[in-house]
């Protein structure tokens, strides 16, 4: 690795994406803001209203049962998602043509719009023409999504795991791939197990890239909408109103500015901080 | 152990087919066999589905408007993340580690927060419902996932290559346009791989910014689903045909992808 | 610790082998003693590392066998073949502490606690990682992950075998010296059988008591490097060992001895039947000034510390000689002539008859 040479130049090169993001994320943020302390009855007309939007959304029951729905979903893809991810990563072939084959299939679901996802699973879990609803229900279960919460939030958390577990896969692929021969060679030489191999030279190995992984998919579960909201609309009644589904209801649909900035905001601080609880106790041995 | 290994990536790409096989299946049916009975394979396939798409402008001009602003915004970020990376790679700057992780916080805004204030900023300057409004407000997660993405394959490159060029008597901007930016070619592909696919699959943000002009296609499908009631097959076809474009790309990039990934940087 | 012994091995990475190229290794046979210290020198590509490999069991032979202490072993994976193996690049736990990683073949076979500690500690003495053994291996230098690759082989008391896989490659050189005279030092200690394989002849030399010299997958010549130097078996063991390496000059056949460029010149074998290609090999050392002989031009003179290196020219081609310091150059026409005791013919290449008195 080369030494960087300080050049304050350089913010030259930056500056277009500076002007670009900043653009994009502080002019709308200050608009957040700006909501987020006032109070208004139409014909634009706003009044200060310090932090009691704040507050009302912190104590409602509506908040808190939408982020503990939220973090129940995030906590379980997650639980699911990244070792499941691991486990096919280290069981796809390394060489030969297995492996374009293997990647292309698995990106597949990536590359589809979210929307479309939503529908998919949408039709795909009907109870009657759906081939997931139809076998289910066939084989003795009394399987229905759009009524009973538990079936809901079975073909949420499935549909996310057929959507995002081969992010995790490319990922961990691409940790695995980075490991010259000689540390396996060495490992055999050496007599140590499947196990062992795995703690000692792949997972390691892996760690960078697993750290990306956890950090990418903790962000996009937290921020999902376009799939749930087609798949179940947050229903059956709100037993699948993850945040950000709620946030649009109020913001879109009731059009209460004011709870709804409020609301963004403590969102967006909320995933800032799990982002920077992972971050920190997943690279925490690199800084020893 | 190792030799029936195999079983498992095959389980999970037969899981991964399984919907999508059902949706293209489904795009072949004619709407009384989707509701009529439950059959595993199109019993009198029609691309009746298909023709509705292709000769209707409200269906087909959706994908047109799709693939417009797709690409503007991947030309748009790849741009302008390109001497951003730069720098990142190879020059240390006042407050260089707070932008990097400023630029990287932006990918994780709830595009659902952002979506009400967008509109109400493009409204302001003009620009709504036009391709660029979607490409400039898909910029905000896909410039900072560039840069990243784009200073780690820059990392990879000796410092000595840029040394020489100068040596060598090349500017700045000639060196980088057309020495630097050749080397890095399977970056900037991975880069614009990932520009792609993450404005191509959003529609929160897309949705808000357009009315008429500069819909996408995702929009059309979602107004299909709720004002003509139970069309599923169309559905099913308009599905099927955003699933193209996709596979296309990852076709082309296949070789990278995994590379891609590795080369990233937190 | 294993006398290793190699049957008619030979080895294609292609399925069906037709031509000579498809060979990564041609046959070979080779007996190495127990508790030796053996050298596989070669250029790259030479079939050095395959062979390495077919010895630990990374690969498995096409043909032949190959035996620790007469018991066949050829399909036996590596962990069942008690042997260990220094990489080109530092392979070492980077999660591990030093400790740890030198513990860690002795626990993946089950070996108690207190003999662990024990053959841990005596190892690291031994390599000079006793200050180090709680740190983390990930921070050490790259002379102190070979330490502890090499050391991971010796905490073993059933090693049959260690091998070297150009393992000062990423060494910086002030140290390579250093980790050499460790190395040779360890062997005298443990005396467990080392092969060594390199491209580097200094490494081979000073390394093995005996040296397999490899080219295009086949055995030049087995040898100490006495005999190497002495007595090539082969004009690219010639060439390949001494710095700078044999003169090897094209001569005619006439009545067994052989002439170049028109002048008989005396050799230590003779070449009865003489058909194909017939060179002469005398290393520089051997090559004087004489009142007659060869005649040739004297071109450049290079100095190298000790001695100066003269080109000479002459019609069969361009001879070096070494010349010791306070020797004068000639300028312009000389005579050259060659030691007939360290002069040989060659013939295709190979030592030509049998050595005259051997």
């Amino acid at each position: 690795m080369s030494t960087k040479t300080v050049n304050q130049k350089a913010w030259f090169l930056v500056l277009p994406v500076v002007v670009l993001v900043a653009f994009n994320a502080i002019v709308p943020l200050m608009t957040v803001v700006n909501y987020s302390v006032q109070e208004t009855f139409g014909d634009n007309l706003f009044f200060w209203a310090g932090l009691r939007w704040f507050e009302e959304v912190l104590r409602s029951p509506r908040f808190h049962d939408a982020l503990s729905r939220q973090l129940m979903f995030t906590f379980t893809v997650l639980a699911i998602q990244i070792p499941l991810g691991v486990i096919i990563a280290l069981a796809m072939p390394r060489k030969g043509p297995g492996v374009s084959v293997c990647l292309v299939l698995m990106a597949m679901p990536l590359l589809i719009p979210w929307n479309v996802v939503g529908a998919m699973w949408n039709i795909f879990g009907l109870p009657e023409i759906g081939l997931l609803g139809k076998t289910l229900n066939s084989i003795g279960f009394d399987y229905n999504y759009t009524r009973q919460p538990g079936d809901a939030w079975f073909t949420l958390i499935l549909m996310d795991v057929w959507h995002w577990t081969s992010l995790v896969v490319l990922l961990a692929y691409a940790g695995l791939v980075s490991i010259p021969d000689a540390y396996y060679q060495a490992a055999k030489i050496d007599g140590a197990s499947s196990w062992a191999i795995f703690r000692y030279i792949q997972l390691p190995k892996m760690k960078r890239v697993l750290t990306i992984a956890v950090l990418l998919r903790f962000m996009d579960s937290f921020n999902i909408y376009t799939e749930p909201s087609v798949l179940t609309g947050g229903g059956p009644g709100n037993s699948t109103t993850l945040l950000s589904i709620d946030l649009v209801k109020i913001a879109l649909g009731q059009f209460d500015l004011g709870p709804a900035a409020a609301m963004s905001l403590i969102y967006f601080l909320v995933i800032l901080l799990f982002s920077w609880i992972f971050y920190t106790v997943m690279t925490r041995d690199e800084e020893n | 152990m190792r030799k029936y290994s195999w079983l498992i990536p095959t389980v999970y790409i037969i899981f991964l087919m399984l919907p999508i096989y059902w949706l293209v299946s489904m795009s072949f049916k004619t709407t009384n066999e989707i509701l009529g009975s439950f059959t595993l394979w199109p019993q009198n396939p029609t691309l009746e589905n298909y023709a509705t798409i292709f000769t209707d402008p409200t269906w087909y001009m959706g994908y047109v408007n799709s693939l417009i602003y797709v690409s503007l915004n991947t030309v748009l970020s790849v741009a302008v993340a390109l001497p951003a990376a730069y720098a990142f790679s190879r020059y240390r700057f006042l407050g260089d580690k707070h932008l990097f992780f400023w630029l990287l916080t932006n990918r994780m805004a709830p595009a659902a927060v952002f979506a009400l204030p967008f509109f109400q900023l493009y409204s302001a300057i003009g620009i709504f419902d036009t391709h660029i409004a979607v490409a400039l407000a898909h910029t905000l997660f896909n410039v900072p996932l560039a840069v990243w993405i784009l200073e780690g394959f820059m990392s990879g490159v000796p410092k000595q290559l840029d040394e020489t060029a100068y040596v060598d008597g090349y500017s700045f901007p000639s060196f980088f346009v057309k020495i630097f930016v050749p080397t890095i070619s399977a970056g900037i592909g991975v880069a614009a791989f990932f520009c792609f696919m993450f404005s191509w699959v959003e529609l929160l943000l897309a949705k808000t910014l357009t009315a008429v002009a500069a819909k996408p296609i995702a929009a059309t499908m979602t107004k299909t689903a709720s004002s003509s009631g139970y069309e599923l097959g169309l559905l099913a076809a308009a599905g099927t045909l955003t699933i193209i474009p996709g596979a296309i790309v990852i076709w082309f990039v296949r070789n990278y992808i995994a590379k891609g990934f590795a080369l990233g940087r937190v | 610790m294993a006398r290793i012994t190699l049957d008619r091995l030979k080895h294609a990475y292609m399925r069906e082998p037709r031509a000579e190229a498809d060979w990564a290794l041609k046959q070979l046979d080779l007996e190495w003693e127990d508790g030796g210290a053996y050298a596989l020198l070669g250029p790259s590509g030479c079939g050095k590392t395959t062979l390495l490999n077919i010895i630990s069991g990374l690969l498995v032979p096409s043909h032949g066998r190959v035996l620790f202490d007469g018991k066949d072993v050829s399909a036996l994976p590596p962990e069942q073949r008690q042997i260990a193996q220094v990489f080109q690049f530092p392979v070492v736990y980077d999660t591990m502490t030093v400790y740890d990683n030198l513990a860690f073949p002795l626990r993946n076979r089950g070996v108690d606690e207190a003999t662990v500690d024990k053959r841990v500690r005596e190892v690291a003495a031994m390599n000079d990682l006793t200050a180090m053994l709680d740190k983390r291996a990930r921070g050490l230098t790259a002379d102190g992950k070979q330490k502890i690759s090499l050391g991971r082989g010796l905490v073993r008391t059933d090693v049959n075998a260690i091998l070297f896989d150009e393992p000062l490659t990423v060494i910086d050189p002030h140290l390579k010296f250093q980790l050499r005279s460790k190395l040779k030092e360890l062997h005298q200690r443990v005396a467990t059988t080392m092969i060594y394989v390199t491209h580097d002849q200094t490494e081979a030399l000073t390394f093995a008591d005996k040296v397999v010299v490899m080219n295009t997958g086949e055995v030049m010549q087995v040898g100490t490097p006495e005999e190497l130097f002495d007595q090539p078996r082969h004009t690219f063991v010639g060439h390949f060992i001494g710095s700078p390496g044999m003169n090897v000059l094209p001569c005619e056949i006439a009545g067994g001895s052989a002439v170049v460029a028109g002048c008989k010149v005396a050799t230590a074998n003779k070449a009865p039947d003489a058909s194909g290609q017939t060179e002469v090999g005398v290393r520089p050392e051997f090559v004087s000034f004489a009142s007659k002989g060869i005649p040739a031009r004297v071109g450049k003179v290079s100095d190298a510390g000790r001695f100066f290196i003269v080109e000479a020219d002459c019609d069969a081609g361009r001879v070096r000689m070494l010349l010791g310091e306070g020797q004068q150059v000639p300028a312009g026409s000389v005579h050259l002539a060659f030691d007939p005791k360290a002069t040989r013919i060659y013939v295709d290449g190979w030592l030509a008859g049998r050595e005259a008195g051997a």
